[in-house]
């Protein structure tokens, strides 16, 4: 049942691992543009949750112990960004791409002599017989835990977004920051968590690249999935269950290319490697142009910060 | 009647680095009372209740509420001891539903659903019809309105403060809120009501305090006051209506035929087929609530928003397709109503200011340069003929306090000798004096000879400065109308009468 070389289930369950790192770090920063604030930093929290999670699984040899250093990691990391946006009004857009930036140089300082080692193995849920099921076996029984966990986030956030009280301040600090400081909501205070949340998810898919995904550390290894997320939220106009789907369709698009480049097909493997940014650049692009009901969605008061006068 | 004090506002002072903003303010509300405070812009009005509202301490001085000391240091202390607020600047949240802007505004909301069946409740009492369902974007400012009145009468207030909010309203809208209030009040809920509309005041209030930079200068009970004494308290000066020279109208110089467009604003309204002239000395008055087209009436006319050449004629010539720059050397000079942001840029100083809107009719550039010596002459030149209060041309614009940087934007369009003049707003938030200066000053070039029209949503106003008259409701125009013989009903009938209030969906036609 081989499609031009490649196995369309394998191809499936594949792209649902593939998918997590980038459906982590666009849940989170989709809570944090909801609150109002843009961070570029995603790639930045990324990788330092990426090597703060691989440094602390090979030192107790336990994944749980590493997934959660790798979500302290990308909050700390945020907490700077929240600090310097927040607290000293710095410029949003600027700050964000210097947490991108010093994120990978102080990723690479903290990976020194980590390289060639091993983590230890994040172990598959036992379904027990569920799992031999043809077809949906592999796709729906076959993962690691942090897979369904991830689902189980995106619903967690879309629930609270939706239904809660927290939701509805975050979402009313998103939109008019200065309505909600009339109301006597503390528009920085309630930021500062949301951006503390988006790091931690975006540690926390880092961390999923490299005790899961890779399963070693290389420097630079995230290569761009915290821009991938980014568009992600975009794409999915700031709506959770659009971010699965939206993770799962650029995952597919990463995990196709490189079955295609397994499978030896005709196209020169620059033009695969290329595509899920090329995906990425054109979905954006249709995103953003023109008035539609993307642009609508958009939380009023993204990217402006706030300050109380008086 | 004497009634029981409520609120009793003892010796309060407040100061903002180089102003006092209140200074020993002190005075009481009774229960069920409704009270006026009376005051300029800037006179400390905002300030004070926001003190009574926990948005701001008090340097100095006490507040009691129902005989107890009352010193909220945030809002919600204030919302839970029954002070409520409507604000002058709605504190609504345009991509939330209506259930969701009420539940923000509460201590403890219900669930969902029962806080839509209350609100529908509260609102069919009160007379205010409103659907729980609905994107407040989508509403208009009277229903937004309706939304803060039902979001403070959720919470069963003592007290409730209306900042301003009549500036928004129809006529009818307006008696309509005070049937409502006078029903509050002879609840027991006592209104602290700020305005410096002078008869409404006069119709509802039972007391009112006056203040004056800060300080209180006097108090009245309005219904045996008149308008003129309390406004001759409020600005501590004589005032004189502006006057006005009957010219002879020329011929037209501004046409407008049929002029559609969709809205490039989010929640905007589209313009539908609009048609009106000018002629030269003719100010043509458009009122109608915000939100019903004024703003992009004005990018449309201004250029910002481009349509077919043949829609717009400027002294004959068509100029539908022209941008603003082609569009001021065609003589067509406009003015935003966005102070901070649209009509001037913020950070940069008045003489740059200048610059961007004058450069054209002025020659301030050649050949790609900018002549310096001469910008600074025009801006100083604004600002003499203008009043305009500051300490020199270089500062920046975002310095200047809002009436002062409005007269340097206006001046600076009148200045640059235009044939027409489109302005939306002209005295949003000026003081009265200053706004007297600029619609004097806006008189004045019409009986040189330009064409006006003149966006406005105070209608005293416009009947004070208009020839004719004409409203904007729901992005359509009503045929302009001879301001000489209007009455205050049939303006509300061109206004399109209580803005569906009797059905609360109104369909989008």
């Amino acid at each position: 049942m081989d499609i031009g070389g490649i196995n369309p289930v394998i191809l499936v369950a594949s792209l649902m691992v593939a998918a997590v790192p980038i459906m982590l770090a666009a849940l989170g920063e989709l809570v944090v543009e909801k609150s109002g604030v843009l961070n570029l930093g995603v790639e930045g929290m990324m990788i330092v949750g990426a090597i703060c999670g691989f440094i602390a699984a090979v030192g107790t040899q336990s994944p749980v112990a590493g997934f959660a250093a790798g979500a302290a990691g990308g909050a700390v990391l945020s907490l700077v960004f929240a600090f310097l946006t927040q607290v000293m009004l710095a410029n949003q857009v600027a700050t964000g791409l210097a947490l991108t930036l010093f994120g990978l140089g102080l990723s690479s300082l903290m990976g020194q002599g980590y390289n060639g080692i091993k983590p230890p193995v994040t172990a598959k849920v036992p379904f027990g017989p569920l799992a031999e099921i043809p077809v949906l076996g592999p796709i729906v029984f076959g993962h690691d835990w942090m897979v369904y966990a991830s689902i189980a986030l995106v619903a967690c956030v879309w629930w609270v977004l939706r239904a809660t009280r927290l939701g509805l301040i975050i979402r009313a600090v998103g939109e008019s920051h200065e309505a909600a400081h009339a109301l006597g909501y503390k528009v920085n205070r309630i930021r500062l968590g949301c951006i503390a949340f988006g790091g931690a998810m975006a540690g926390l898919g880092g961390a999923y690249v490299s005790l899961v995904r890779v399963p070693q550390w290389v420097d630079g290894i995230t290569a761009g999935a915290g821009w991938i997320a980014l568009a992600i939220v975009v794409f999915a106009s700031w709506r959770p269950w659009r971010v699965l789907i939206g993770a799962y369709l650029f995952g597919g698009i990463s995990v196709l290319q490189l079955n295609l480049q397994a499978a030896g097909s005709g196209i020169p493997v620059e033009y695969l490697s290329m595509s899920p940014y090329l995906v990425t650049i054109v979905v954006l692009v249709i995103m953003s142009s023109g008035r539609g009901r993307a642009s609508l969605n958009a939380p009023a008061s993204l990217g402006q910060n706030f300050h109380a006068a008086r | 009647m004497t009634r029981e004090t409520l609120l009793k506002i003892d010796g309060i002072s407040k100061s903002y680095p180089g102003v006092k903003a209140n200074e020993d303010v002190s005075f009481s509300i009774g229960v069920g009372e409704v009270h006026a405070l009376l005051g300029e812009n800037g006179a400390g009005k905002s300030t004070l209740v926001k003190m009574i509202y926990g948005l701001v301490k008090p340097d100095e001085g006490t507040l009691t509420f129902r005989g107890k000391p009352f010193a909220p240091s945030e809002p919600s202390e204030a919302r839970a001891a029954g002070v409520a607020m409507v604000f002058q600047h709605f504190s609504l949240f345009e991509a939330l539903n209506v259930a969701e802007n009420v539940a923000l505004g509460m201590e403890n909301p219900p669930p969902m659903r029962e806080l839509a069946a209350r609100i529908r409740a509260v609102s069919e009492e009160y007379g205010l019809p409103l659907d729980p369902a609905r994107m407040v974007g989508d509403l208009s400012a009277g229903e937004r309105q309706r939304v803060e009145i039902i979001r403070c009468l959720l919470q069963d207030p003592k007290l409730l403060i209306m900042d301003e909010p009549t500036s928004v309203l129809t006529p009818q809208e307006v008696e309509i809120l005070f049937k409502t209030l006078r029903q509050l009040s002879s609840e027991g809920t006592a209104i602290l009501y700020i305005s410096h509309k002078l008869e409404e005041i006069r119709t509802l209030c039972d007391g009112a305090t006056i203040l004056r930079r800060g300080k209180v200068v006097g108090s009245c009970v309005p219904r045996e006051t008149t308008a003129r004494e309390m406004a001759e308290l409020m600005v501590g000066a004589t005032l004189t209506p502006p006057e006005r020279r009957a010219g002879a109208k020329g011929e037209v110089v501004l046409g407008v035929t049929d002029l559609s467009a969709a809205s490039p604003i989010p929640f905007g309204t589209t313009l539908k087929g609009i048609s009106f002239t000018v002629a030269r000395g003719e100010v043509l008055g458009i009122a109608g609530v915000a939100g019903n087209g004024q703003d992009e009436l004005l990018l449309a006319l201004s250029g910002e928003l481009r349509v077919a050449s043949d829609k717009i004629r400027i002294n004959g010539r068509a100029a539908g397709d022209l941008g603003p720059g082609e569009r001021r050397r065609a003589g067509l000079v406009a003015a935003p109503e966005d102070r901070y942001g649209h009509a001037a840029a913020p950070d940069m100083s008045l003489v740059e200011n200048a610059l961007l809107t004058g450069a054209i009719r002025r020659n301030l550039t050649h050949r790609g340069f900018i002549d310096w010596a001469a910008t600074r002459g025009f801006a100083e030149e604004v600002i003499q003929t203008y009043d305009v209060r500051t300490p020199g041309s270089h500062v920046a614009a975002r310095a200047l306090s809002g009436g002062n940087l409005q007269k340097f934007l206006i001046g600076r369009e009148l200045d640059q000798s235009p044939e027409v003049i489109v302005i939306n707003q002209p005295t949003w938030g000026v003081d009265a004096a200053a706004a007297a200066a600029i619609r004097q000053a806006i008189l004045n070039r019409a009986a040189e000879g330009a064409g006006v029209v003149v966006i406005s949503q105070d209608l005293d106003e416009l009947l004070e400065i208009a020839d004719m008259f004409a409203v904007l409701n729901e992005g359509r125009l009503t045929k302009p109308r001879p301001v000489e013989g209007l009455t205050i009903d049939q303006i509300g009938l061109m206004m399109g009468g209580a803005h569906g209030m009797e059905v609360a969906h109104h369909v989008e036609a």
